[in-house]
């Protein structure tokens, strides 16, 4: 009898730093690199992530209150639509399906085994958790202006100043906060 | 009543969707789909993130930087806004850590089966409606602080583009090269 019935695999220990990625980080890294030139060649487009949560909650929005949505400052300069980005995060997650298949890396679990060791085998924690982080987290994106792939990547590969201050930001934010919930 | 058009022509969308299959293959190959490789970087325990993003920052750099000197791609800045860059950073770290997944990764961590993914994506849909309906308030308020416009590092350093790349190459070897001697040394 497993743990926890909603997990599908049995969850091994795993600290960080033990756990080797598929392919060398600076071969995956260097290789994001390359894929980011030809999205500004192809499509004159910066990888970027955050944007799409953005239109795709917009359209539900504007599906629930079109007008209330419609007269938002943010949906009347950015109308909410399937865009290049949308579709650039649809493409993520099956591509990295695609890589965690053929490299036998499928997890299939709602339980990260880092988060069982410290916090228990209790499922609706970590969703809360997870859930009111990524609202947060999205609000910091739009009010910052990217992601760590839109500044993080995109906006510090052109040496944007603003793109650089962010993803300082993101980490002092980030690491300070994970030392709080991992330490107390 | 007027219809508006929700979609892009297929082939932009066409694209949008073959380039986030390679970058999602890219990230989870990466490690950077994975809870404990994205809070390690955290808590300073796993550096796997900082190698990714540098790498990619290194090589993305010199390619686009070469390619917009030859006149071949446009630049895409955001506008640098201190108090927007920094305080919406800082609060995006906060939700970081807390969902552990990013934008990009938590979509990635979706496709590898980390199923906890969907529960920080429902939060980054509600996250960015909430920002919308204060958008008025947040870009006339703090949005207008230290506005900047597109302004690059070499700019500021009064450098020249292609010198400062050179420049900013032995930077980002050096930390990486002190990264890798930093964990062999003292890290388990």
């Amino acid at each position: 009898m497993p743990p926890y019935p909603f997990i599908a695999q049995v969850t091994e220990t795993v600290n960080p730093g033990t756990l080797p990625a598929a392919w060398s980080p600076y071969l995956a890294g260097a290789l994001i690199g390359v894929l980011s030139w030809f999205t500004f060649l192809i499509s004159k487009q910066p990888l970027g992530a955050s944007g799409a949560y953005a239109k795709v909650a917009g359209l539900l929005g504007s599906a629930v209150s079109p007008r209330f949505t419609r007269r938002l400052r943010f949906y009347r300069k950015n109308p909410p639509e399937i865009n290049w980005e949308v579709m650039l995060i649809l493409g993520v997650i099956a591509g990295s399906f695609l890589a965690a298949w053929t490299g036998g890396e499928i997890s299939g679990r709602w339980l990260p085994p880092m988060w069982v060791e410290a916090f228990g085998t209790a499922v609706w924690p970590r969703l809360l958790i997870g859930f009111i982080g990524g609202a947060i987290m999205a609000l910091g994106a739009r009010i910052a202006g990217g992601c760590t792939s839109g500044h993080g990547i995109s906006g510090t590969l052109q040496l944007s100043v603003g793109s650089w201050i962010a993803l300082v930001c993101f980490f002092i934010g980030g690491a300070a906060t994970a030392f709080l919930m991992f330490n107390f | 009543m007027n219809t508006v058009s929700i979609t892009k022509p297929v082939r932009t969308l066409g694209q949008g969707l073959f380039f986030g299959l390679l970058f999602g293959f890219l990230l989870q190959k990466g490690g950077v789909a994975k809870f404990e490789v994205l809070m390690g970087v955290l808590l300073l325990k796993d550096f796997t993130v900082i190698k990714v993003i540098l790498s990619a920052i290194l090589v993305g750099m010199l390619g686009i930087g070469w390619l917009h000197h030859q006149g071949k791609v446009e630049l895409k800045l955001k506008p640098t806004r201190l108090a927007s860059n920094s305080i919406g950073g800082l609060i995006f770290g906060v939700g970081f850590a807390l969902s552990a997944y990013c934008p990009g990764t938590g979509a990635a961590a979706l496709g590898q089966g980390n199923f906890d993914a969907l529960a920080v994506i429902l939060g980054m849909l509600c996250g960015s409606y909430i920002y919308a309906c204060f958008s008025d308030r947040i870009e006339n308020s703090i949005g207008i602080l230290g506005d900047k416009g597109k302004i690059r590092l070499p700019e500021v350093f009064r450098v020249p583009p292609l010198r400062f790349m050179v420049l900013m190459s032995f930077l980002i070897i050096a930390f990486l090269v002190t990264l890798e001697w930093v964990e062999g040394s003292f890290l388990p």
